[in-house]
């Protein structure tokens, strides 16, 4: 907010401009009524009239000059949290995304957000309005008529008290609403993004209903929230009238006992009535801040999330000594290491998604890559192969030893330097709606067309691509819907080879090509222009073959590391996954 | 429903030469009074509340109109004229009305708060519901974030508009009428004064709510486009981070952004005008009130103090114009919101069955195709003439180079498609003429990208089967190899996967959509690459175990492993779009086509 404390200034100061052109009003009303009228001087009347609508003009421009400054506050001030919360999401690591959800992520980054900006707006136009007039009442009502003045004391608790008790219940109350929200966002979009398998297993109805079931608890929730900011209003009202109605017992009694002027007591219930109109309107928008109050609690939860990788330089500089004392202790002896002479080292790594006290996922990782090696890494499914792989860009953090790559350790090294050493095409092709051409440039915005046209013919989509109607130009659904599996596979691989990167990471991505396509592949790999270090997770043998070592994982350790010959001989475990596909198909016709 | 996607906001990543594209369109104003008679339907089922509130408006109105004449009563009779002794009377009756009024307003809102909730989630779920009618094509063509701003955000308009406009409206709507018998009743020539204000004020509105609804109309459409941006870059942030495109995706959403801020901006401005507005009108109805009330006074038209009393009128009357004008900019937003909210419930369903479509109680599992024809994009056909037989429990290989139309096939026999030319028959009915849902039922597909909820495994399992004991999920879970691993998670099947199933690995993902897909127990099983992450070794495991699930079951399996199909009954090997090839696996090698060539590349990669 802060840097719009200008725009934020000047709409309720213009705001107290057009409160005061209103305030006019009844004095020139007045001065009309008791001393034109009566002697019906037109010229007068209208002269007084002229200057009521001058009076209402500058209002105008006040007023529409007050909403114009505090939409730009509020505004930017909302434009400014999505942003700085979009920022947030883009420094976390893989292992804070696994664990704040996508789905929920982005109910904070619309619906809270706007919530939030909606209670700032409020508050500009309407709160600050309200206790203007309410403390100018006051004042006015205890200058007029001291001596009921006590009304105004014994009622001010109540109020206080419905405040209280409207944003300690409503806030609980609005955090499950917004909590129901996530719940419905959930549900929308598992339906959204799962809407084949729902059609498929003709769960419509199910799924109606499960909505139903997250629906309808938020309308509970929304009803309870509701109900008690229901109150409010009348308590307030009740409070103020039953004050007014002794004003009027009492003060009457007192007129006519002649201890106060008839006209006291006129002006003081008038400013009581007053305050009751601009406590309504407190009232009214209390609940929505109540309700932002909510919100603005999951924003920060997003925006305190501290990213759980960070590079080496912002430990020390940006986020200060606070920053390195709690890396300090989350990893207590990191010890930096250095393997020269590798492209790809992993050495003596543990690692876990779940940290250190659950079973581990990798045990004790040995494995020393040579520069332009090729490495293919096989295991059986949930062995560990992705995981393995997801450590060289540093997606997650080693539990123990080191991983380094071109001899560094990956944590010495700036997140964005490693990946623009690193290429990866993840096992599940993330392809974005923007077209074929950018989908390949993704990783490298300043290539040229004829280099996107090289890295798309050595993944073998050119062909597809030149043969779609609009070819590199063609728009693609998120997520590449319209593309075959094999085609998606394929684009993504061009994406990371455009990037010609020292090491280029191929999890599994030839599952879906059919054999004579993956070879077609390898071997335009192989002839390669560009030297570079490739890890290759497969399970065909064509892969595996076409790598000058192989690295054997089981349940998380390596139990064979060489090359195919060797493996053979040493490596039951190899030889299992040998067997299992030449006997096959191969004894048939062999 | 394309040409939506073309707004340079929803393609989030773009860097094309064109630059963004400003000015959207919307010379037209829509439908209003249509968007409210359609609004209508979801507060009918409220109508005893509505009525009751209605009754409490007209209560607490009229009472509110009471209390200040009553105090004026109390001050001119009983202090002016000294009568003190009514004023017991007087202040017990407005006693009285104090204590009902705020009982009034408290059930009004309450029974409102109820009516405005029911109401949105009703349009809730029957978004939900009408999206659960449309073809999946639909979902792969529109930003998910977009739908969910419309279900959230625009409902949410609705909601605040119901909740806190309607009563207000109502009330107002109430007062005014009061107060313009009143005013007639008093001094018809007058009240005549005061209501030549009235065409001004219709101008202002008519104008200012015009702009204000389309302002607001393209707010709410780049609310949707951003937070659509940001729904596609939170779902492919992994591979933002990979590629080290956060700087960019922050300038594309940067762009975003400050199209939204100016849009709301506009929208705010706009809106927020009404107010000053009206305050402008308010004096100038004063102003010519006392203008033209000096000039009847003096014609001896009108006395002093009927001027007077009207000049307290016309603010009388131009207080409830003022809420009305409060609550405007609430409302428009609200029609705006429910506008976007109805465009997607009219978005094209699939198309319904056809009236005289048989039922399918019992498939056996025959499937022919029969020179069938299909295209996606109205000029690239992607099957030619493809014509085939499955006889019922026969077991069908679909191999081919990718991109072939392996899986289109799949998507038509699954009807998430529908042919161009030939026909699809299943136990000899054309598929267009049985009804969809008994179709599916006889399916089970396992899709090449397994999709898994944000559930624990053993629901996501039994999902194949919603009445399937635990048994018989674990006993499908052994089946189809995952037993082992799931036994293996923190808690075993109670283990909750996320949304994206990130806590699995791919191989595990696809083992799990298996044996969901054995658990639902079809008369057809459709595997469509559904062990291509899978190791070899587990694959081998699991074919065994399958073979006798698809026993006596019509099964298509595709696979680029040849090891995968080569025991299917028939093998049908698909390029181009077209069969080029059929039969079992030894007479297709000993052919020496294409899948002999595929076998051949299959078999030397690893030999
Ligand atoms: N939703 C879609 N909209 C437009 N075109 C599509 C769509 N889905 C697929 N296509 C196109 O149809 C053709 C056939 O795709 P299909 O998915 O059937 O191939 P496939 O044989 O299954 O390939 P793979 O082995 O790679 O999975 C491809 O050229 C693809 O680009
Ligand atoms: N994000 C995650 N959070 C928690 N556990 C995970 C996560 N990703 C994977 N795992 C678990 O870690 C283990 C190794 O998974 P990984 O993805 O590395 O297997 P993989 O060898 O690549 O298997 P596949 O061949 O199926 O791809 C598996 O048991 C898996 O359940
Ligand atoms: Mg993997």
């Amino acid at each position: 907010m802060r840097p719009y404390r200008k725009w934020a200034l000047l709409a309720p100061a213009l705001m107290v401009l057009e409160v005061a052109m209103d305030l006019t009003q009844p004095r020139l009303m007045q001065t009309i009524v008791d001393r034109a009228l009566p002697a019906a001087d037109m010229g007068m009347t209208l002269r007084l009239a002229g200057i009521m609508v001058l009076a209402a003009l500058l209002g105008l421009v006040f007023g529409v000059g007050c909403g114009i400054y505090a939409n730009f506050a509020g505004l930017n001030f909302g434009a400014d949290l999505r942003s700085a919360l979009m920022r947030r999401v883009q420094s976390l690591s893989f292992a804070d995304l696994d664990r704040l959800e996508t789905g929920r992520l982005v109910t904070r980054l619309t619906n809270d957000v706007e919530q939030v900006q909606e209670a700032a707006m409020m508050v500009m136009r309407i709160l600050v309005r309200a206790p203007m007039t309410m403390v100018g009442s006051l004042i006015m009502a205890l200058i007029t008529y001291p001596r009921l003045c006590w009304l105004i004391v014994v009622m001010s608790p109540l109020f206080l008290w419905t405040f209280m008790y409207i944003s300690r219940r409503g806030h609980d109350l609005f955090l499950a609403v917004q909590d129901r929200l996530d719940r419905v966002n959930v549900v929308l979009r598992e339906n959204l993004a799962g809407a084949r398998l729902v059609r498929a297993y003709v769960r419509e109805d199910h799924e109606e209903q499960r909505f139903g079931v997250a629906n309808d608890d938020l309308m509970v929730r929304g009803v309870a929230a509701g109900r008690v900011t229901a109150t409010t209003l009348p308590i307030m009202v009740f409070t103020l009238n039953m004050g007014l109605v002794a004003a009027l017992w009492l003060g009457g009694w007192q007129v006519y006992a002649g201890e106060a002027k008839l006209g006291q007591l006129l002006a003081f219930t008038n400013y009581l009535v007053q305050m009751l109109f601009s406590l309504m309107m407190v009232g009214m928008f209390v609940v929505r801040l109540v309700q932002a109050d909510a919100s603005a609690e999951r924003i920060e939860q997003v925006l305190s999330t501290i990213p759980s990788i960070n590079d080496v330089e912002d430990v020390s500089t940006e986020n200060g000594v606070r920053d390195r004392f709690r890396r300090a202790k989350t990893v207590p002896d990191t010890v930096f290491r250095s393997v020269p002479d590798t492209a790809v080292s992993w050495a003596a790594v543990d690692f876990g998604y779940r940290g250190a006290q659950a079973e581990p996922v990798l045990r004790g990782i040995d494995i020393d890559v040579a520069p332009g090696e090729v490495l293919a890494i096989v295991g059986a499914t949930g062995s560990g192969k992705s995981t393995l792989a997801n450590l060289v860009p540093r997606f997650y953090d080693v539990l123990g030893g080191a991983v380094c790559v071109g001899g560094d350790d990956v944590r010495e090294v700036s997140q964005s330097e490693l990946r623009g050493r690193v290429a990866i095409v993840p096992q599940v092709p993330s392809l974005f709606s923007i077209s074929v051409a950018d989908n390949i440039r993704f990783g490298r915005p300043e290539a040229s067309d004829d280099e996107v046209e090289a890295a798309a013919r050595l993944a073998q989509a050119h062909d597809f691509v030149s043969a779609m109607p609009e070819g590199y130009a063609t728009l693609l659904e998120a997520q590449g819907t319209n593309l075959s599996g094999g085609q998606r596979q394929r684009l993504a691989i061009a994406r990371a080879v455009l990037c010609r990167p020292e090491v280029l990471v191929l999890d599994d991505c030839t599952s879906a090509l059919d054999a004579g396509t993956e070879a077609r592949l390898l071997a335009a790999l192989a002839e390669w222009d560009h030297r570079c270090t490739r890890l290759v997770i497969a399970q065909r043998l064509g892969a595996i073959r076409s790598a000058d070592r192989v690295a054997v994982l089981e349940d998380g350790v390596v139990v064979g590391l060489g090359p195919h010959d060797q493996l053979m001989e040493s490596c039951p475990t190899y030889r299992d996954i040998v067997w299992s596909q030449t006997n096959a198909p191969g004894d048939a016709d062999a | 429903m394309r040409e939506q996607r073309t707004t340079p906001a929803q393609r989030p990543f773009g860097f094309g030469p064109g630059g963004p594209m400003h000015g959207v369109t919307f010379q037209q104003a829509k439908d209003r009074r249509g968007t409210v008679r359609r609004l209508w339907p979801y507060l009918r089922s409220s109508a005893r509340e509505l009525i009751i509130v209605s009754g409490l408006v007209v209560i607490t109105t009229l009472l509110g109109v009471l209390a200040p004449y009553l105090l004026g009563r109390a001050i001119d009779h009983c202090l002016r004229q000294r009568h003190i002794g009514d004023l017991a009377h007087i202040v017990g009756l407005l006693a009285m009305i104090h204590i009902i009024n705020p009982v009034g307003m408290y059930l009004q809102s309450v029974l409102m708060v109820t009516v405005s909730q029911r109401a949105v989630r009703d349009l809730r779920r029957h978004l939900f519901e009408r999206l659960q009618r449309l073809s999946v094509s639909f979902f792969d063509t529109h930003a998910h974030g977009d739908v969910m701003s419309r279900l959230t955000n625009d409902v949410d308009t609705v909601n605040n508009a119901l909740s806190q406009g309607v009563v207000q409206l109502v009330g107002s709507l109430l007062g005014l009428t009061a107060t313009l018998v009143m005013i007639f009743w008093l001094h018809w020539r007058l009240a005549l004064v005061t209501m030549t204000m009235v065409p001004l004020i219709y101008a202002v509105t008519g104008l200012l709510g015009k702009m204000t609804r389309v302002a607001f109309r393209a707010r709410q459409k780049d609310l949707g486009a951003l937070n659509g941006l940001i729904e596609e870059t939170l779902t492919g942030q992994r591979v933002v981070k990979a590629f080290r495109r956060e700087e960019r995706i922050l300038a594309d959403f940067d762009e975003a952004n400050e199209r939204l801020k100016k849009a709301a901006i506009r929208a705010g401005i706009i809106g927020g005008s009404m107010g000053p507005c009206m305050n402008l009108t308010r004096n100038l109805s004063y102003a010519i009130m006392v203008g033209a009330g000096c000039w009847m006074v003096g014609r001896g038209l009108a006395t002093i103090g009927l001027v007077a009393a009207f000049l307290e009128y016309s603010g009388q009357f131009m207080r409830p114009l003022m809420q009305i004008a409060q609550v405007y900019g609430m409302v428009q937003g609200a029609l705006a919101g429910a506008e976007r909210v109805f465009a997607t419930m009219d978005e094209a369903p699939e198309p319904p069955d056809e009236p005289d479509a048989v039922p399918l109680p019992a498939v056996r599992g025959e499937v022919t195709f029969d020179n069938v024809d299909f295209a996606y994009e109205p000029e690239t056909l992607v099957l030619r003439e493809v014509s085939f037989h499955a006889h019922a429990g026969q077991t069908i290989g679909l191999v081919g180079p990718t991109g072939a139309g392996k899986t289109t096939i799949i998507n038509l026999l699954t009807r998430f498609y529908d042919v161009a030319n030939g026909a699809i028959r299943i136990d000899g009915h054309d598929l267009r003429g049985v009804r969809r849902a008994d179709l599916r039922h006889a399916l089970a597909i396992v899709p090449q990208d397994p999709f898994l909820f944000g559930d624990t495994v053993r629901e996501n399992i039994r999902y194949g089967r919603l009445e399937a004991t635990d048994d018989e999920v674990v006993e499908a879970a052994r089946v189809a190899n995952a037993d082992a691993f799931i036994r293996h998670l923190p808690e075993g099947y109670d283990t909750v996967l996320t949304e994206s199933g990130s806590g699995l690995s791919r191989g595990q993902r696809q083992l799990v959509a298996i044996a969901r897909a054995i658990l639902a127990d079809p008369a057809i099983l459709i595997l469509d690459e559904a062990t291509s992450s899978v190791d070899t070794r587990t694959e081998a495991h699991i074919q065994e175990a399958m073979l006798r699930v698809m026993e006596g079951r019509t099964s298509f399996l595709i696979a680029h492993r040849l090891s995968t199909v080569r025991h299917a009954d028939v093998i049908l090997v698909l390029d181009g779009g077209r069969v080029v090839e059929s039969g079992s696996h030894d007479d297709l090698v000993s052919a020496g086509g294409l899948y002999a060539r595929l076998h051949h590349s299959f078999v030397t990669a690893g030999a």
